[in-house]
């Protein structure tokens, strides 16, 4: 908050140090509103050490007082300052009297006449019982030196004491609590919870919690006097002081533009029990309900949406359907992005979620013609539907370019390639042409005939399967057996009988059946005379 | 015990690096470059650590790093390397590789050099001209050579307007890094667990080598190459597994050591103290690895010097070249027999620490939790 501050005040145009300088204020009145929760409903100070924790809270909300206390000790002659007596009235009004008996004292040594008033001052200053941490003392045994001190001041201004000198007389005054005296200091007090906290420093020091918030309607009506109405934050204020928390999160809700400040500080009432006593009409509780709004702001914005995955696993009713909803909705502008999107998806066990992001960037790789990448988002996800989609791609661009494009990958499936039928397919009729080029032919007639009859082929392909027989049956040794080529026979027999008769043929058509019907004539062919050598080598006995 | 100085910097860290220091000066680095991510606006930018001289009373150093410049940038920082002293090269995921120009005098940062359309798709279903994500960027004067989602490896020429070389579709799936091999000769990992070998002096679109692991095609984020043995590369994948490859011997790699428990994303040899190595991960931590052969000395004590290699004294079977006496101790296939010490280097787990960086005994690294962390005692 003082780097803002410092911007602030170096800013070089008008409206971002306006700005600036309003965010400064809310954050304060932030830092305001959660002290004094943690006061009043966390600490639950009881009476006596009530008002000591109110008054640290204004003293440190209220700055400005140190660098004043420098400036005047710095000068030469402090007494003679212009601010000296506003600085001293101010370190009386926050409750520093042992400073402020320190300032007097310089103006005793510089002022001679008044020295005498001082020291009476000074007196009272000093002897004015306070309860200190730790101490012993019981409240009524306080009240009582209190109630003794007060008349002694009090007997003093009656006996003129401090007639001769204006500032002494008010300081006593204000020192007795007198309400009018304290209003005369409205401009150093500068709102009214510090005329609040003053007031009953100096009349009512044992005030007990419960009584607070009378004092604190009266002194908000007594500092405003009519003239102006409360702002929100003393809205706020107020109902803290009357204990009601659930009217203080409503009015920071409605001052406030974001749930930060208020899921923050209902989680933190919540932990420590304050909120379960309340009958809510809505299903979760307040808490939960702040917190997830919260999150699904912190969703919204562009970077922080990381964050917002910490506060969902942390809502134990509703947070993990809602990182369910938020989480596939995140724009993937780079696969870096996705990456961590899927990792923490993958930590919660979001399988749904892990399948549609991978399904999302797999289109996107396919349409982008990257099927290498389509290939192992499918295999993230395990989604074997996706694997054939891109399996068939591949065949289809075999089909069209009579080669394989992407060998680098299709050759190094590795255990992938039972992903899904198609694939293990496609990474065995690779391994064929493998085969084929190595000239291992025995091999590679059996791994053909087995991709024939294991059914994994699809049907589409058979005849490219067979027409890649065709070069084997035609080899000069022979390669497939009898029982081989009856299988095949069987294959292309099953083939030729599937295919229906279309209506009305066209010349392309026509062009393509007469194709085709070629291929079957030699396929037919080739494999007749290849099984009429097989039967002939395996009917005959070896080396004759 | 280091160190660690963090300061949050209001936005996601994807890249960082030390600036060079002049060679041959004795001076440590006093500098560094961080790129940001998942911002509306994007900024590369320059941080100082201040002066070394200045030492309190208890010796600790003071202050923490302070903001020298910056720059826009159109997309996310995807990767980052300074080219010289002056020049930093970031490859961007709108598929644009710029080189930007620091004046010290004027600490400023300006745009010296742009190809906007280094990376890019082109696809039946894609429009004309989609920009992919450009992934990885390396130099070596004069040359940049940066690789793609859309699996292209571009040569550039600092001054030259047009790619000096393209090798298109070189990977059909997405190349996360690469580095120099040996000058001519690059290496590339990508998403399906494969590691490939270019050489530029070749005409071809092949790749010279492949190497990878038989079993799940896990895919490698992250590459790097032993500074003084230019066989030795370190990977990380996205299981979080670092491995470690000799790439004149065979397929598969030496060692494989299980390491994070979620994707690593940057691996670094430390470069002049090769035996030690750092990793960084998507779960949160920093780890540095320090490879001891020589019994229970700790290996920070023994490699001050600058030695990178140890001798060892019990040789490993297919390497029994005479001449050969000093091995790298990462290659050595017994990891249980030669003891690595592991230590985490961040005080506590945060968001993914996406990149680090070491030179000399300063380490910096970035978080998405938007902070950045700076260590300058590494080895004390």
């Amino acid at each position: 908050m003082e780097e803002m501050h410092q911007a602030a005040i170096a800013a070089k145009d008008a409206s971002s140090s306006r700005q600036l300088s309003s965010q400064v204020s809310i954050l304060s009145a932030m830092e305001l509103i959660w002290n004094l929760c943690e006061i009043l409903f966390i600490e639950v100070a009881p009476a006596g050490p009530l008002l000591l924790h109110l008054l640290d809270w204004v003293r440190l909300h209220i700055c400005e007082v140190d660098s004043l206390l420098a400036d005047v000790l710095g000068s030469e002659n402090p007494s003679k300052h212009e601010s000296f007596w506003k600085l001293v009235t101010i370190l009386v009004l926050q409750g520093r009297l042992d400073e402020a008996r320190q300032m007097l004292s310089k103006e005793a040594d510089a002022n001679p006449t008044s020295a005498g008033m001082c020291r009476i001052l000074g007196d009272l200053m000093r002897t004015m019982p306070v309860l200190s941490p730790g101490n012993t003392q019981t409240l009524t045994e306080l009240e009582l030196k209190w109630q003794h001190w007060h008349e002694e001041c009090e007997r003093h201004l009656q006996d003129s004491t401090f007639a001769s000198s204006p500032h002494l007389e008010s300081l006593c005054k204000i020192m007795l609590g007198d309400e009018a005296a304290l209003l005369e200091q409205k401009e150093h007090l500068n709102n009214w919870y510090h005329f609040l906290v003053t007031r009953l420093l100096y009349s009512h020091p044992t005030v007990k919690p419960t009584d607070l918030h009378f004092y604190a309607q009266s002194s908000l009506d007594l500092f405003l006097g009519g003239e102006s109405s409360p702002e929100p934050l003393d809205n706020i204020l107020m109902a803290a002081f009357e204990f009601d928390i659930h009217q203080v999160i409503k009015e920071c809700s409605i001052a406030l533009s974001n749930w930060w400040f208020v899921a923050h500080l209902t989680d933190l009432l919540d932990h420590c029990k304050l909120l379960q006593s309340h009958n809510l009409y809505f299903g979760s509780n307040m808490r939960e309900f702040l917190l997830l709004e919260y999150a699904s702001g912190l969703f919204a914005h562009h970077s922080l949406w990381q964050l917002g995955v910490d506060y969902f696993d942390y809502c134990p009713e509703l947070g993990r359907v809602s990182l369910e909803l938020h989480i596939e909705r995140i724009p993937l502008s780079t696969e870096w992005k996705a990456l961590k999107v899927l990792r923490i998806c993958e930590q919660r066990q979001m399988t749904e979620q892990v399948r549609s992001v991978c399904k999302i960037l797999a289109m996107k790789a396919v349409r982008n013609n990257r099927l290498g990448s389509a290939l192992s988002w499918s295999i993230r996800a395990k989604d074997a539907a996706f694997a054939t989609l891109v399996s068939d791609r591949f065949l289809r661009d075999y089909c069209e370019h009579g080669c394989f494009s992407d060998l680098d990958l299709i050759d190094n499936l590795g255990p992938a390639m039972m992903l899904s039928d198609r694939l293990t397919f496609l990474g065995k009729y690779r391994e064929f042409h493998r085969l084929y080029g190595e000239k291992r032919f025995v091999d590679a007639s059996f791994l053909l005939l087995s991709l024939m009859t294991s059914q994994i082929a699809p049907r589409s392909f058979w005849m490219t399967l067979l027409t890649d027989a065709l070069p084997l049956l035609e080899q000069k040794q022979v390669i497939f057996s009898a029982e081989q080529t009856y299988e095949l026979m069987r294959c292309l027999e099953d083939l030729t009988s599937g295919r229906p008769l279309c209506g009305e043929p066209d010349t392309q058509q026509l062009q393509d059946d007469d194709i085709e019907a070629t291929k079957v004539e030699m396929l037919r062919l080739a494999l007749a005379r290849n099984l009429a050598r097989a039967i002939i080598k395996e009917g005959s006995l070896e080396g004759s | 015990m280091e160190e660690i100085l963090a300061k949050f910097v209001s936005q996601k860290i994807s890249k960082t690096r030390w600036r060079p220091v002049p060679p041959g000066s004795l001076q440590t680095a006093d500098t560094f470059a961080t790129g940001s991510w998942d911002n509306e606006e994007n900024y590369v930018s320059l941080w100082s650590i201040g002066d070394l001289g200045s030492l309190d009373s208890d010796g600790g150093l003071e202050g923490d790093h302070q903001l020298l410049c910056d720059i826009k940038h159109h997309g996310d920082v995807m990767d980052l390397q300074f080219f010289d002293q002056e020049r930093i090269v970031a490859a961007s995921s709108t598929g644009c590789v710029t080189i930007f120009l620091y004046r010290p005098n004027n600490r400023a940062l300006s745009v010296s050099q742009q190809w906007t359309t280094a990376h890019y798709h082109t696809g039946p279903g894609s429009p004309s001209c989609s920009s992919a994500p450009c992934t990885g960027v390396v130099c070596n004067s004069p040359e940049i050579v940066t690789v793609g989602e859309d699996g292209r490896i571009n040569l550039f020429r600092v001054d030259h307007k047009e790619a000096v070389r393209t090798i298109d579709n070189a990977d059909s799936s997405t190349l996360h890094a690469v580095t120099f091999l040996r000058t001519p000769e690059i290496i590339t990992v990508n998403s399906i667990g494969q590691l490939k070998i270019w050489d530029f002096r070749q005409q071809g679109n092949e790749p010279s080598q492949i190497l990878s692991l038989t079993g799940d095609r896990v895919p490698l984020h992250c590459v790097d190459r032993h500074p003084n043995q230019q066989h030795v590369v370190a990977t990380g994948g996205q299981d979080g597994m670092l491995s470690i490859w000799d790439v004149r011997q065979g397929t598969m790699p030496v060692s494989l050591l299980k390491a994070h428990e979620a994707e690593m994303w940057e691996v670094h040899f430390h470069p002049s103290n090769p035996d030690h190595l750092f990793t960084c991960s998507e779960d949160g931590s920093l780890w540095h690895w320090a490879a001891s052969t020589d019994g229970p000395e700790k290996s920070s004590l023994f490699h001050q010097g600058g030695r990178n290699s140890t001798f060892l004294s019990h040789s490993i079977s297919n390497q029994a070249n005479v001449h050969q006496s000093l091995i790298s101790s990462w290659l050595s296939t017994d990891p249980a027999r030669d003891r690595i010490e592991i230590t985490s280097l961040l005080p506590n787990r945060t968001l993914s620490v996406n990149t680090l960086d070491v030179l000399g005994p300063c380490l910096v690294c970035g978080t998405d939790a938007e902070a950045i962390y700076v260590t300058r005692q590494l080895f004390s």
